[in-house]
């Protein structure tokens, strides 16, 4: 697979895109800071980053708005930074707030909305929320045009198909269409609809409580105004994310569970039209296959050399432990690569130190920006 | 009739009967005499009627809940595992095809459910509705099912309402296994506390309604400290450290719960002491070939093994929960032996 840089030529935006804990924020903020010290205006969008790797880069004070990250960093840690690295948390609570005040008609329409109580359970608490506002986020700084690059780390989903369903789920609640109409029992649609409706409604208030319900009623009938805002504005949305101007790479770990998830997240990206640009696996114990063969007698060899019958026994063992890690990947990320057929897996190795500073990113990016054969030479001049 | 009990009064018999679990003969338990005699005590822990594993995503909750599951059952409880949000990750420890909405039995005495909200909401409407040509009329409505999808946190709520009904002794649903404990593999954090929140959060938006006196008693449920369990499960990582502690006390200020106990999960043994270390790097460089690359991987090893150990040491600090370590497992894929290994390590 060609490196990072080139599948990224010419794109305004990337999408990672996975499961959580594969090491999906720090994949993101390694990907921005190698295209930014190529030279490009990059901006990293990211929610809950780990709180050293957010104060590594500056990050302590981020409200909802992009913040650049001091130059000076880059070169204490050996990055030569010719673009600009900018980075931001987002705040799905606030993008919502402000998508919001952008469609209202007016500021009395708008306080009812932001005061209603389902509306806040809303833009805290629905599934789907909290995605679909990373993509909105996406969709402003990109019309904003400020970047040349959007690089976004998608929030952590249980499953990473989450992502993509989320627009059409928030537009479809927020067009409430069926139950707008039924929310007047007295009215024209509901007597045409027939008795089934009006019992349903009333063995719902029955279960629910009636207060909940007219909750609901006045969320509705405050979102009226809005809806067709929202709906044009997440049809664009959309087409943003099938743009060919969109990248997806999906990142995973090296077990069978994450493996299967970015096959079956590939599959998805497919069917949906959407761009993919490739497969980051992180955490690899890589370079088994190069180091089998001339280990015959290993502990022998290791208990000559160290003459000490014990060490060498238990490092022997280590390596065997380390080995059937590395062939148990090795077996993953080929299965993995005939269901891509061949479209690309980076395999970042499992590095000796945990990864939460620009070091650690600076370390990452030897692999992410270097061809197939490289990245074998690095990993060999490690194992 | 309500599903949700009146006084949770179930719950509380059942934690005075499960003190003595195995030498009862409440009908519906078999006993394993067998096991009475010499078997390790089980962590209190398991000792309550309802544990919550949660966790950051990729951590190994389900491993963990399903050792959990297996320890408790080897003791002679009969456990029930319940996944939430269709993940089936316990029938993939299992090899087990799909599990579904069903109770299916794993091993002895241990089960497995995935709980489905949808399936449970349709549960719940079968047990609120006595009369039948009104329970019809309400599936087969639409606005129904689009009124149940709209109205936030009732999907998680009925998913906490199922496992509520899954650890009464006196089951709901008709002929209804009874278990003495349910383990709960819950939603990774982001989303957990969510989760955990859903009901006290549903009890102040449904002021009225039966709706309203149900959310509290899972409420009360959830911070029943005495007959409910909270675990953590972390990595000995910079990241999942901050956000294990970080989540402890979310969970206590925002839902009420106090931790029981952590599991810091994958911790690598310590192979080699530093001068070795020292001795491997030095003879690495002067080798080559699988030599190298044993010397090399053992100094790895070293240096990762200590580093966790620093997690280990800074997580101790930061969290008030008793914090237990589960080895690293070199095996290829996490299965069922694997969750017998580590049923074994729970302390």
């Amino acid at each position: 697979m060609p490196p990072v840089d080139e599948i990224l030529e010419g794109k305004d935006i990337c999408i990672c895109a996975g499961s959580g804990g594969v090491g999906k924020t720090t994949t993101s903020a390694a990907i921005a800071t190698g295209m930014a010290a190529r030279g490009l205006r990059v901006c990293v969008l990211t929610i809950d980053p780990a709180k050293r790797l957010a104060d590594s880069l500056g990050l302590r004070e981020l409200g909802n708005e992009a913040s650049r990250v001091d130059p000076e960093l880059f070169e204490q840690h050996g990055i030569e930074m010719k673009g600009e690295l900018w980075a931001m948390m987002l705040d799905a609570k606030a993008t919502f707030d402000e998508l919001v005040a952008r469609q209202a008609p007016d500021e009395e329409s708008r306080d009812r909305v932001l005061d209603n109580r389902i509306y806040q359970q809303i833009s805290n608490a629905l599934a789907g929320s909290q995605e679909y506002m990373a993509m909105e986020k996406l969709f402003e700084l990109h019309t904003e045009g400020r970047f040349d690059l959007l690089v976004l780390d998608t929030p952590p989903t249980r499953n990473a198909l989450d992502f993509l369903d989320a627009p059409r789920r928030l537009t479809q609640f927020i067009e409430g269409r069926s139950l707008r109409v039924f929310m007047k029992p007295t009215g024209l649609a509901a007597r045409v609809a027939g008795r089934g409706a009006s019992v349903a409604l009333s063995v719902f208030k029955r279960i629910v409580g009636f207060d909940l319900l007219a909750d609901l009623a006045e969320f509705f009938n405050a979102f009226s105004g809005m809806v067709d805002g929202f709906q044009a504005r997440a049809k664009r949305v959309n087409s943003l994310l099938a743009d060919p101007h969109t990248c997806f790479l999906v990142v995973c770990g090296p077990q069978g569970e994450p493996i299967d998830e970015a096959v079956y997240f590939h599959r998805k990206l497919v069917e949906a039209k959407l761009p993919f640009g490739g497969v980051i696996v992180n955490k690899v114990h890589y370079p088994a296959e190069r180091l089998r063969g001339d280990g015959a007698d290993l502990e022998g060899a290791l208990s000559e050399k160290l003459s000490d019958v014990d060490l060498a026994r238990r490092v022997a063992e280590n390596f065997a432990d380390y080995q059937a890690l590395a062939e148990r990947d090795a077996g993953n990320i080929e299965h993995l690569a005939k269901e891509l057929r061949a479209k690309g897996v980076i395999r970042v190795p499992y590095l000796d130190e945990d990864v939460h500073d620009l070091g650690g990113l600076a370390e990452i990016n030897r692999y992410l920006f270097a061809s197939s054969e490289e990245r074998i030479e690095i990993a060999a001049g490690r194992a | 009739m309500r599903i949700f009990g009146r006084h949770g009064r179930g719950l509380v018999l059942a934690a005075k009967e499960s003190h003595c679990a195995g030498i009862r003969t409440t009908a519906g338990f078999s006993c394993h005499p067998s096991k009475l005699l010499g078997i390790t005590p089980i962590p209190e822990l398991l000792d309550k009627r309802l544990v919550f594993v949660t966790g950051k995503g990729g951590v190994g909750k389900t491993t963990v809940a399903v050792a959990l599951g297996l320890r408790a059952a080897e003791a002679g409880k009969r456990t029930i595992v319940c996944e939430v949000s269709s993940q089936e990750n316990a029938s993939r420890i299992f090899d087990h095809t799909e599990v579904g909405f069903h109770e299916v039995e794993m091993a002895e005495n241990l089960w497995s459910i995935s709980i489905d909200p949808d399936e449970s909401m349709r549960e719940y409407v079968l047990l609120q509705l006595k009369v039948r040509a009104m329970r019809d009329l309400l599936f087969r409505s639409r606005i129904f099912s689009y009124l149940a999808a709209a109205t936030p946190g009732l999907k998680e709520l009925v998913t906490i309402g199922k496992i509520w009904e899954l650890a009464q002794l006196d089951r709901k649903v008709k002929s209804g296994r009874k278990y003495d404990l349910v383990i709960v593999d819950a939603p990774a954090t982001g989303h957990g506390i969510g989760f955990l929140q859903t009901p006290r959060t549903f009890a102040a938006i449904a002021r009225v309604g039966p709706i309203h006196s149900q959310a509290q008693q899972l409420d009360r449920l959830i911070t029943d400290q005495e007959h409910t369990g909270t675990a953590i499960v972390a990595l000995p990582e910079e990241m999942p450290v901050n956000e294990t502690a970080a989540l402890e006390s979310e969970l206590r200020a925002e839902v009420g719960v106090a931790v029981d106990r952590i599991y810091l999960n994958g911790l690598y043994p310590e192979r080699f002491s530093r001068q070795e270390a020292e001795q491997l790097t030095e003879l690495a460089d002067g080798e080559d070939g699988s030599v190298r690359a044993a010397a090399r991987a053992a100094a790895s090893e070293h240096g990762r093994a200590r580093s966790q150990r620093a997690q280990l040491a800074r997580l101790r600090r930061r969290a008030e929960a008793p914090v237990k370590t589960l080895p690293f497992l070199f095996e290829p894929e996490l299965g069922v032996e694997a969750a017998h290994t580590l049923a074994k390590k729970l302390g």
